[in-house]
């Protein structure tokens, strides 16, 4: 009875709390990934936003974050929580495009924004594209783009490609053939969540190709790299940076050795911003930041420039700050296309290792200002 | 295709199917001899892959690592069955999946807590990686021609125990009629924890073997969970031949399925929609075999009892 008393009580007082919220003050809700398999792209995202909040060390910007379990299910409920209970102003955080259709089209036709850290599927770039839904990452397809520009470049003529099947594996394969000039030697959509690659690796070695292209997010790439590695294959590799970031590559190890990826972001970028980024990151959590970092990082300084300009409660006043996108990125040039995806330029990086660790080195870029294909369709 | 491929696909399958015997067998144990459904096996396979990465980080060797791995399992298997799973015998199946359900949550967060969100590190070592040629110019990964060989070793093992030792002994007369080897004075709950650390050490022991091929994670254990249900289904419960049959028909299945369906429509399709339509039906291949199998033998290829 008393501790029923006790939750009432509490509920009351964060009710309170929320009813009291004072002008010029922006609660921003993160729904994020903090358990299970993806648990790592969603701490890093979350350490970089904290950490440039910290930074900036503004009192009118509150944070609430929850973990979504990967779950669509649970990402609902707990958006549905933050809009009407929490009364958050700005929603931010989820990695999954499977989540970010269940959450982002609701959320902002209630009149909320929304910043993607990450997620940037093509359905929301189009015809789905709404003026409070602003993406800080990528659209899904730029870094496969770009992997077919680097294809391109390399000479390569006859590729291997592969991915899982689903949406996202899907737009890669699309991504990487609507650059990529050369033949395929093949095609090939593996299970979402599939760690023996022995079958595929054997159709890549009586392909007859001269290099393969993989989308394969997490455990599965790692599966993959080591299991490749080992099978004598000698072929080049070149992939999204995915599967070759920060979080990732230990766990690979000498497998993904001079491998190619295509990326926004990479620690080595030469521009202010990002040495202090990643300077303060490694001061602050003890080791190097991750792709993922820096976009979690980037999104919470678009939504600091936003609010140095305008006030929230103005809401056309606060999209065209968001708009302006006037912020010290850590990738250096930064703007908004007419879709509020990015346009940026996107870098080759080879993974090395530098003393016991592994990390990328940038090597040259892939595609310079890219925007993406869903410009037009977007009406807004 | 050519046959070369063919012959890789097929060994592929082999060692699919070894390794998930090596998961079926502990399951379909536990199963048969003390009637609990256990859903927490695959908890078990990843608390012997974090066991391997962990000793393979610390000492660089890949056989301590296995050994490691092997008793980490079995001791966190006797361990689960003293503290929890023996309240369950006499529980009916519904609270048992309840039970070992909360298990896999808490073992996954704990392993979580202890070793990080990112994937740990464990890779073959040096005297097993690379390619050998075999007759007929096939390329194979020795690690893998490995795994196959240690998988039919333990399975030959495995019957030389139940068939041939005291404790195989007792193991099939706890399947045939539990109050009565009871009341013949044999330690019923001892052999249960012995039976069940057997069962977790073997789950460790792949979790190891196939941790050095694939990413040693959080939750690597689910989805290999559900392929061993499928193989103890398919071979009968209770059956260690069973088993293995099953387990070598799900992995040749699986892998000449991913090969040949696709190829298969691609006669009369196009190929982009032939491999999506192709890797679609392949992955429903194994359950469609367990549907056949049931309808079939509705004991599965070897199941003694009657439901």
């Amino acid at each position: 009875m008393r501790l029923t008393s006790f939750i009432a009580g509490a509920c009351m007082a964060a009710l309170a709390g929320a009813a009291t919220a004072e002008t010029g003050k922006v609660k921003v809700g993160m729904i994020t990934t903090l358990s299970g398999g993806g648990a790592g792209l969603g701490i890093d995202v979350r350490d970089g936003f904290l950490l440039a909040a910290k930074m900036a060390g503004n009192d009118s910007l509150e944070i609430v974050v929850e973990d979504d379990q990967r779950k669509p299910d649970i990402a609902v409920q707990l958006a549905d929580k933050m809009i009407q209970s929490e009364k958050v102003d700005v929603l931010t955080g989820i990695i999954f495009s499977n989540l970010a259709m269940a959450v982002i089209p609701a959320a902002t036709a209630q009149g909320k924004f929304y910043l993607s850290p990450n997620a940037g599927p093509s359905a929301l770039a189009g015809k789905g594209c709404h003026p409070n839904y602003f993406n800080v990452a990528w659209q899904n397809d730029n870094l496969h783009e770009a992997a077919g520009g680097y294809a391109n470049s390399a000479g390569f003529k006859n590729s291997f490609i592969l991915a899982p099947n689903y949406p996202a594996g899907q737009d890669a394969l699309t991504g990487y053939k609507r650059i990529y000039e050369g033949d395929l030697a093949g095609e090939v959509f593996t299970q979402l969540g599939q760690t023996d690659y022995a079958a595929e690796i054997a159709q890549i070695r009586a392909s007859g190709a001269d290099s393969v292209f993989f989308f394969l997010p997490g455990g599965m790439g790692i599966s993959f790299l080591k299991q490749y590695a080992d099978s004598g294959i000698d072929l080049p590799v070149v992939g999204p940076a995915f599967s070759f970031d920060q979080g990732i590559l230990q766990a690979v190890g000498e497998a993904a050795m001079g491998v190619k990826n295509t990326s926004q972001w990479n620690k080595d970028l030469d521009n202010e911003a990002n040495r202090l980024f990643v300077e303060t990151f490694q001061a602050e959590y003890g080791r190097l930041p991750s792709l993922y970092a820096s976009q979690g990082y980037d999104t919470a300084n678009l939504l600091l420039s936003a609010m140095a300009k305008a006030d929230i409660s103005d809401a056309d006043a606060f999209r065209a700050a968001l708009k302006e996108a006037d912020f010290a990125s850590t990738r250096g040039d930064f703007a908004f296309a007419a879709n509020n995806h990015p346009i940026q330029d996107i870098y080759v990086r080879e993974v090395i290792k530098e003393g016991d660790v592994y990390t990328n080195k940038i090597i040259g870029t892939a595609l310079e200002d890219h925007a993406n294909v869903y410009v037009d369709d977007c009406k807004m | 295709m050519t046959a070369i491929l063919f012959i890789e696909q097929v060994l592929n399958g082999l060692q699919f199917g070894v390794m998930l015997f090596l998961m079926a067998a502990g399951l379909t144990l536990v199963f048969g001899v003390m009637g609990l459904i256990n859903l927490a096996h695959g908890s078990l396979y990843m608390v012997g892959a974090f066991a391997a990465a962990a000793v393979a980080g610390a000492t660089g060797s890949f056989l301590l690592a296995l050994i490691a791995a092997l008793a980490a399992a079995a001791a966190a298997g006797a361990i689960v069955e003293l503290v929890v799973i023996r309240r369950l015998y006499d529980r009916d199946h519904l609270d048992q999946v309840l039970a070992t359900f909360a298990l896999i949550l808490i073992f996954s967060e704990g392993t979580r807590w202890i070793f990080g969100s990112f994937p740990l590190f464990l890779d073959i070592p040096d005297y097993l990686s690379g390619p050998v040629t075999l007759p007929g110019g096939i390329q194979y990964p020795l690690y893998r021609l490995t795994l196959i060989a240690i998988g039919l070793v333990i399975a030959g093992g495995l019957f030389w125990l139940i068939s041939c030792t005291r404790l195989g002994i007792r193991i099939r007369a706890g399947e045939s009629d539990r109050e009565m080897i009871a009341a013949l004075g044999v330690d019923i709950s001892r052999l249960y924890t012995v039976v069940f650390a057997l069962g977790a050490a073997l789950a460790g022991l792949a979790g190891a073997l196939v941790g050095a091929i694939q990413s040693v994670q959080v939750g690597m254990g689910e989805p290999v969970l559900i392929l061993a249900f499928v193989v103890i289904v398919i071979g009968g419960i209770g059956s260690i031949k069973g088993a293995l049959v099953g387990a070598i028909l799900v992995g040749l299945t699986d892998t000449l399925g991913g090969l040949l369906l696709p190829a298969l429509f691609a006669l009369f399709m196009d190929n982009s929609a032939a491999q999506t339509t192709g890797s679609a039906l392949a992955s429903m291949l194994i359950y469609i075999l367990m549907a056949c199998v049931l309808v079939w033998k509705p004991q599965g290829l070897y199941g003694a009892r009657p439901a």
